[in-house]
C-alpha cells in the first residue's frame, strides 16, 4: 500500500470471523416494539387538537383589536402591509449581507391588504343603502382624498369604541370610513369575512393565506399562542400544545432566536436560516471535514460499542 | 431447466451488474462480523420500523380524509397514532446518528451511507413540519403564520407557501414521504452493499 | 363501539409545563423525550448484547 493509512478514513479489511445474525427476525422484532409502544402512548396520551381559531372568534373575543387590524389595512401599518416579497414590494425584506433573497423573488403572492381584506369582502356583501353609498364614494374618490381620509380617522381611532355592536370614532373629514370599519366588523362577526377570504379564487378552495395573515396582522393570534408558549422568543418552535412533546430536533435552530445577534435582528430570520443551512452541509460533509471527523476516534466511545472485539483482540 | 444467459444485451448486463454490486447473501445475509455485538446496532432497523408505522398511520388517516380526524374520536386515536410513531421514528433516528457518529461509520468508502443519512434526516424534518402545518387546528395556524417569515426571508416563500394548506398536504402526504422512502431505501442498500463498518485499529496492533 | 373507548386514558390537554433557565425554557414534555434519547443512547452502548458471548468462529 503505498497511500499512507488514514484511521478516520479508511479502513482495513476484516479479517476475523463472522457469526450467525438475523436481521429479518431482528425488523420483525422491531417492527411489533414500535407498533406496541406506539399503540400503548397512543391510546394513554391521545393526541392534542386544539381547535382552530377564526376571524369569527377573534372578532367577538376582541372586537377593537379587530377593527384596529382591519385599520392596519387600510392605512398599510399592518404587518402584511409592509411585508415586502412575496407579497407586496412595500419593504426590500430581509437580507443575507447583500443578498436580497425575498426581493429578488419578487411579490409572486401579490396581496392588496385594502382591497383583499377589507373593499373586496365589503363588496361581497348584500347591498345595504349605507354601506353601498360608502363603497361608492371610496371608489370614486382620488387615492390622495383616501388617504387623506385614512389618516385622519387613524388619528382619531385611539379613541375607538365598540358599544352594542357597533364601532364608533368620533371624527371629522374621514369620508366613509366609520361606515367601512364598522361593516366590516359586523361582517367578522358573523363569520362571513371568514368565507369571503377563502371563496375570492372561487367556490373550491384549499388556500388560506388570506384569513391566515389577517390573523396574524391582529395581536388575538399571538396572544394565544403566547398563553401556550408557543411564541418564537419562547422557544416555540419546538413546543406543541398543551403537555404533549413537540419538534425537539428543531431545539438548534430555535435556540438561535433566544440569542444575539439573531434575537436581535431585523434580518433574523435570514440570518439563522442560512446558518442553519450552513449547519446542514457541514452535518453532511462531516466524513469529509479533519477535526471534526476524528472526534470518534479521540472521543475512545467506541471502545465501549466494540469492547467484545477489543477484548478479545486483546487475548490473542 | 436449462438455463442460458443471452450475452451482449442491456438486461443481462444489468442483471449482472446487479447481482456483482448486491448478490442475495449480501442483500440477506445471515451472518454479520463478529464485532457487531452491540444494541446500538438495533437503531437503524428500528428507525425503519418506525416509518413503517408511520407510513401504515397515515396511511388509516388517509382513508377518511383531512378533516375526518377532527370529528371522529377513532379518527383521533388514529391521528394519536401517527403523532407517536413520528415521536417514536425521531427518537430512534437521532439515537441512530450518534451511535453512527462515535463509530466513525463513514469510514472505508461509507461516506454516501452517511450522507444519505443526512439528506434523510432533512427530508424527514421538512416532512414533519409540512405535517404539522397540515393539522388545521390552532397549531397549524400558529405554526404556519411563524414558519412564514423563516421561509419568505429565504426567497423560497414564494413557490412554498406554508399558508397555502393544500400545497402543504401534497408535500405531506405524497412528496416528501416519497423522497424519505426513496432515500431511506438508497441507504439501506448502500449498508448491505458496503457491509458493517469495523472497528478502529488499535495502534498496538497497527505495527506493520 | 361507543366513541369514549378511543377517548385517551391520560389526555396531556393541560396547559403546558415549562422549565426555565436563564434564557433556556422547554416544555417538561420535550425535556423528557431528550432525557430518554441520551438515557437509552447511553443504555445502548453499555447494555450487554445477549445472544452474542462465545460464539463458533465459522470461517
Ligand atoms: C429514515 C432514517 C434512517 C433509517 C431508516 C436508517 C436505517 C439504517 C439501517 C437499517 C442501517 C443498518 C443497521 C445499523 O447499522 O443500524 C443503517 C446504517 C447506517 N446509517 Fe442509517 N438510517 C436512517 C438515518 C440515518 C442518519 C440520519 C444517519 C447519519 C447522519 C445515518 C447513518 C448511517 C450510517 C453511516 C450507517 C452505516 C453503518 C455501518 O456501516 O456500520 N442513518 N441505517
Amino acid at each position: 500500500m503505498s497511500k499512507r493509512f488514514r484511521p478516520d478514513v479508511d479502513v482495513a479489511p476484516w479479517k476475523g470471523g463472522h457469526s450467525p445474525y438475523d436481521i429479518i427476525k431482528e425488523g420483525t422484532i422491531a417492527l411489533v416494539v414500535v407498533g406496541l409502544l406506539t399503540l400503548i402512548l397512543a391510546v394513554v396520551f391521545g393526541s392534542p387538537d386544539e381547535l382552530a381559531i377564526t376571524i369569527k372568534t377573534w372578532s367577538n373575543a376582541t372586537p377593537l383589536d379587530f377593527a384596529a387590524t382591519a385599520l392596519s389595512e387600510l392605512n398599510l401599518t399592518s404587518g402584511t402591509a409592509q411585508y415586502g416579497a412575496p407579497y407586496n414590494n412595500a419593504s426590500t425584506g430581509q437580507q443575507l449581507g447583500p443578498l436580497q433573497l425575498a426581493k429578488w423573488v419578487g411579490a409572486r403572492i401579490p396581496i392588496n391588504t385594502v382591497n383583499d381584506f377589507v373593499i373586496d369582502p365589503l363588496k361581497s356583501l348584500p347591498a345595504q343603502p349605507d354601506l353601498s353609498t360608502g363603497l361608492k364614494q371610496w371608489s370614486s374618490a382620488s387615492s390622495a382624498t383616501r388617504s387623506h381620509w385614512v389618516s385622519s380617522y387613524t388619528k382619531a381611532s385611539a379613541k375607538m369604541t365598540f358599544v352594542n355592536g357597533q364601532v364608533t370614532v368620533t371624527a371629522s373629514d374621514v369620508g366613509p370610513l366609520p361606515v367601512l370599519i364598522n361593516n366590516l366588523t359586523e361582517m367578522a362577526r358573523s363569520g362571513a369575512l371568514d368565507q369571503a377570504l377563502v371563496t375570492q379564487a372561487g367556490f373550491y378552495t384549499t388556500d388560506f393565506t388570506l384569513p391566515l395573515l389577517f390573523l396574524a396582522d391582529g395581536s388575538y393570534l399571538a396572544s394565544l399562542a403566547d398563553h401556550q408558549h408557543l411564541t418564537g422568543d419562547q422557544w416555540g418552535m419546538m413546543n406543541e400544545t398543551g403537555n404533549y412533546p413537540g419538534q425537539a430536533w428543531l431545539w438548534l435552530y430555535t435556540f438561535w432566536y433566544q440569542i444575539p445577534p439573531f434575537n436581535a435582528s431585523g434580518n433574523g430570520d435570514v440570518l439563522v436560516w442560512g446558518l442553519m443551512m450552513a449547519l446542514s452541509v457541514v452535518l453532511l460533509l462531516v466524513p469529509f471535514i479533519p477535526g471534526l471527523r476524528s472526534i470518534p476516534r479521540k472521543t475512545r466511545i467506541y471502545r465501549v460499542i466494540w469492547r467484545e472485539h477489543y477484548q478479545s483482540v486483546a487475548k490473542e | 431447466m436449462t438455463y442460458t444467459e443471452i450475452e451482449r444485451q442491456w438486461t443481462t448486463r444489468l442483471r449482472r451488474r446487479f447481482v456483482r454490486l448486491l448478490p442475495p447473501e449480501k442483500l440477506l445475509p445471515d451472518t454479520q462480523p463478529t464485532y457487531v455485538s452491540s444494541w446500538i446496532y438495533v437503531f437503524g432497523v428500528t428507525t425503519l420500523a418506525a416509518l413503517a408505522v408511520v407510513i401504515a398511520s397515515g396511511c388509516l388517516l388517509a382513508l377518511r380524509g383531512p378533516q375526518w380526524w377532527h370529528t371522529s374520536s377513532v379518527g383521533h386515536f388514529v391521528n394519536s397514532l401517527h403523532l407517536w410513531s413520528v415521536e417514536i421514528f425521531f427518537f430512534a433516528m437521532v439515537v441512530h446518528l450518534w451511535g453512527k457518529y462515535f463509530m466513525a461509520a463513514w469510514r472505508g468508502g461509507r461516506a454516501l451511507t452517511w450522507m444519505t443519512g443526512v439528506v434523510t434526516f432533512l427530508t424527514s424534518i421538512a416532512a414533519a413540519f409540512t405535517g404539522y402545518v397540515s393539522q388545521s387546528n390552532f397549531d397549524s395556524q400558529w405554526i404556519s403564520t411563524q414558519a412564514k417569515d423563516g421561509i419568505n426571508a429565504t426567497g423560497a416563500g414564494a413557490y412554498f407557501n406554508v399558508l397555502n394548506l393544500g400545497q402543504m398536504l401534497m408535500w405531506h402526504i405524497v412528496l416528501l414521504p416519497l423522497a424519505a422512502i426513496v432515500l431511506t431505501g438508497l441507504h439501506v442498500i448502500l449498508v448491505r452493499v458496503k457491509g458493517v463498518v469495523p472497528p478502529f485499529e488499535e495502534p498496538v496492533k497497527v505495527s506493520q | 363501539m361507543s366513541l369514549t373507548h378511543f377517548a385517551a386514558l391520560l389526555p396531556l390537554d393541560t396547559l403546558g409545563h415549562y422549565l426555565h433557565w436563564h434564557f433556556i425554557q422547554i416544555s417538561v414534555a420535550n425535556f423528557v423525550v431528550i432525557v430518554l434519547m441520551v438515557f437509552t443512547f447511553i443504555a445502548a452502548i453499555f447494555a450487554p448484547f445477549p445472544g452474542r458471548r462465545r460464539r463458533k468462529e465459522n470461517q
